[in-house]
């Protein structure tokens, strides 16, 4: 069964789901998805484990060998950015029925659980796979049933919202099938490890210099880089505080690692950075993302959608850890890949709760909050310390790592850029902090705390939040073999 | 009403041998263009033609949408319960060798369990993507 | 003449990248938007499927020994792609009615009109 596990990852949500559809009842599905999320995250660890030990695993499916037959091809970039998923996939559930039992009608609950687990099944087959055909087929997956996900939440503008993802989110899907089509036109194969062997001698041809641009434009609309980041703040401001809280802190990480194993493993870094000059690119247009996203979040009074220019602003970061290209950049950057899906997460489920005892996530509803719903303001406060990069929380980790690298290259004034950021951050957490506690309320409501079942993933995940910041040997370990093994170009 | 009886005259005999056009297609999917997803469209434009010759009511008598979405849950669960049962049976996920007792009896066996379960789900959910439209009150 | 008439088939894809997009972009309406997307995604169908096309090849259908066949490979490739194709413009079509019911419009800026007065 061991042998299995890497096709079990996903077969296990893929098989709950229609299980749910067939089930119909609300309380029974959410247990089967919840067995079936926590099963991954087991397995998942254990993958982790073994390829800690023994470099990589491949699993041909069907029986077909690579790279005639499709292939999972497990490393250790994937598996830290499976657990991951898996992580959040797991703990935002439990705090799932709380949640939508107030946003969702509860005939639709079970439908809920099911394009839930079929969006978790699509990520991990993204994560997993190592054919480039079969990425694009897992892609869609999560991104159809992201835009059903998102489509539920009660205001009217989520309609619009998730179809403004869904036109964004297919022309960044079929830009990166074009993408992989002229790469299969150049070489004559679609596995990954295949590619990046026969892609060498084609390199210079205009067909691989298109398909370079067409992957690399379709990827960045998916994972959000500045300037195709419009269809994120309405997505995540709309959509119901679970999904918000799912999709924040999976669909945009996953996306980045789709780029890391494009632009790494296959092209090579020399040829998307010495030859296409992706650093020229990429550092501006992190920088701008950083900067113009964090300011524009200064301004917002829905706290959601704040939090979602924040989340632009650290893909930013992350983004500009991969454009640094140095074994601290990477680490920086895979790090925080880890890092903010663990305090976004956490931030949008504390809101979650917010919206369910208040009915808003509107700032100035939110006065005074600190004395009604203590133990959720704190676990803002927690999260947005660490989105500023304060010591003992995962934020200072990143962006620990992120000066180390700019000042390895010399850049001086990018350490200094990056510090910035960090003061912007700090302007906006404050500006809620100070409407949640030193705001008198609006009228004397008592103490009404969100439920224990939404507070303990919300706890889970901060603790996470803390502990890997004061002891990032784990996470940033992982994160250094990740980049070693990426820049070396080896799979 | 003199419209009407034509196009239901001409139904009446077309339909059952789009279905079983359907069938065709889904079963000979090796020998010719077809499989799975064309059988399961061409099965669901049969459904929707009746819809949309005889009436919403009657074509949901036919085929109640609460079966239709067990119907699309049961495809997907035979197609992945065919990967299971080759988990099962020794092989890696979809290997249909091992399925039956040689390898090219294996390989028929498992694309046609597979690609039955491709035209369950699909016809079920083209009929049921019609019906929720069409269901619609005119606005 | 070989630049037009030999790469007909891309100079064709290109025609219908471009047309699909543009509607995308720059049409208000959002049924429109969502067949402009239709025909961009047709268009990689295409590019695919002229890929595999081999000089003298016939389906890939085993039918005598020395038979050239068309790689079958991009076959199967756009079949996926075209349901998902499919799913995707399910998805938005049913949005589209959800957006009709919610704001009695399907006009892009007539829509941003009612959310600015709401």
């Amino acid at each position: 069964m061991e042998a299995h596990l890497p096709v079990l990852l996903i077969v296990v949500p893929l098989l709950a789901a229609p299980l749910c559809v067939l089930l119909r009842h609300r309380t029974l599905t959410w247990i089967l998805a919840l067995l079936a999320a926590w099963t991954v995250l087991g397995m998942s660890v254990v993958v982790l484990l073994r390829v800690l030990d023994t470099g990589f695993i491949s699993y041909a499916l069907g029986g077909w060998a690579a790279p005639w037959g499709i292939e999972l091809r497990i490393d250790v970039v994937n598996a830290y950015v499976l657990v991951l998923v898996a992580l959040i996939g797991a703990t935002v559930l439990l705090y799932a029925p709380a949640s939508i039992a107030a946003e969702i009608p509860r005939e639709q609950h079970y439908l809920f659980y099911t394009a839930y687990l079929l969006s978790f099944t699509g990520l991990l087959g993204i994560t997993a796979t190592g054919d480039a055909f079969n990425l694009f087929v897992f892609l869609e997956i999560s991104s159809i049933s992201s835009y059903a996900l998102i489509s539920l939440g009660r205001d009217r503008r989520a309609l619009m919202a998730s179809y403004q993802y869904l036109i964004m989110g297919t022309i960044g899907a079929t830009f990166i099938l074009i993408g992989v089509g002229l790469l299969y036109m150049m070489t004559g194969t679609l596995n990954m490890a295949d590619l990046a062997v026969r892609l060498g001698p084609v390199l210079h041809t205009r067909t691989a210099l298109v398909a370079f641009a067409f992957l690399g434009v379709g990827m960045s609309l998916k994972l959000a880089l500045f300037p195709l980041h419009a269809w994120l703040p309405n997505a995540y401001c709309y959509a119901p505080s679970v999904v918000t809280a799912f999709l924040a802190a999976t669909a945009t990480k996953v996306s980045i690692y789709v780029f890391l194993r494009f632009v790494f493993t296959i092209f090579g870094a020399d040829f998307a950075f010495a030859q296409m000059h992706l650093q020229t690119i990429i550092v501006p247009l992190s920088l701008i993302a950083i900067f113009i996203t964090s300011s524009v979040a200064i301004f917002q009074t829905n706290i959601k959608r704040m939090l979602a220019y924040s989340s632009l602003a650290q893909i930013g970061y992350i983004m500009l850890g991969i454009g640094l290209v140095s074994e601290t950049g990477l680490t920086a950057a895979i790090v925080h890949l880890f890092n903010h899906a663990l305090m976004k997460g956490a931030l949008f489920l504390a809101l979650g709760g917010v919206a369910l005892r208040l009915g808003s996530v509107e700032l100035e509803d939110m006065r005074g909050l600190g004395k009604r719903m203590p133990a959720t303001s704190f676990a803002f406060v927690l999260g947005g310390l660490s989105l500023i990069g304060v010591p003992l929380t995962v934020g200072f980790i990143s962006k620990w790592y992120l000066v180390l690298a700019a000042l390895e290259q010399g850049w001086w004034p990018l350490a200094a850029l990056v510090l910035l950021g960090s003061l912007l951050a700090f302007i906006y957490i404050w500006r809620v902090v100070e409407v949640l506690y030193f705001q008198p309320p609006p009228t004397d409501a008592p103490r009404n705390e969100a439920p224990l079942s939404m507070q303990i993933p919300m706890w889970l995940l901060l603790a996470a939040v803390v502990y890997f910041g004061a002891s990032a040997s784990l996470t940033a370990g992982i994160a250094r073999k990740a980049a070693i093994l990426l820049l070396g170009g080896a799979l | 009403m003199k419209e009407r009886i034509v196009l239901r005259v001409f139904a009446k005999p077309l339909i059952p041998l789009i279905l079983l056009f359907a069938l065709y297609v889904q079963f000979h999917g090796d020998y010719g263009p077809g499989g799975g997803f064309q059988a399961g469209v061409i099965f669901g434009a049969a459904l929707i033609f009746y819809a949309l010759v005889f009436g919403l009511e009657k074509a949901q008598k036919v085929a109640p949408p609460t079966f239709l979405q067990s119907l699309t849950a049961l495809g997907l669960l035979l197609y992945a319960g065919t990967g299971i049962a080759s988990l099962v049976l020794g092989g890696n996920f979809l290997d249909y060798s091992v399925l039956a007792d040689d390898a090219v009896h294996g390989q028929h066996l498992g694309i046609l369990l597979i690609e039955l379960g491709v035209g369950t789900t699909v016809a079920s959910v083209i009929v049921l993507i019609f019906f929720s439209f069409a269901g619609q009150k005119q606005t | 003449m070989n630049l037009i008439a030999g790469l007909f088939n891309y100079w064709v894809v290109i025609f219908l990248m471009m047309a699909g997009f543009y509607n995308v972009i720059a049409r208000g309406n959002l049924i429109k938007k969502l067949i402009g997307l239709n025909i961009f995604q047709t268009s990689v169908f295409l590019l695919y499927i002229s890929m595999g096309k081999k000089e003298g090849g016939t389906a890939p259908i085993v039918a005598g020994a020395d038979a050239v066949y068309s790689n079958p490979l991009p076959h199967v490739l756009i079949l996926t792609a075209i349901v998902v194709g499919v799913a995707t413009t399910a998805v938005g079509l049913a949005l589209v009615m959800r957006i009709k019911e919610a704001y009695g419009s399907i006009e892009e800026d007539e829509i941003h009109q009612r959310d600015g007065e709401a």
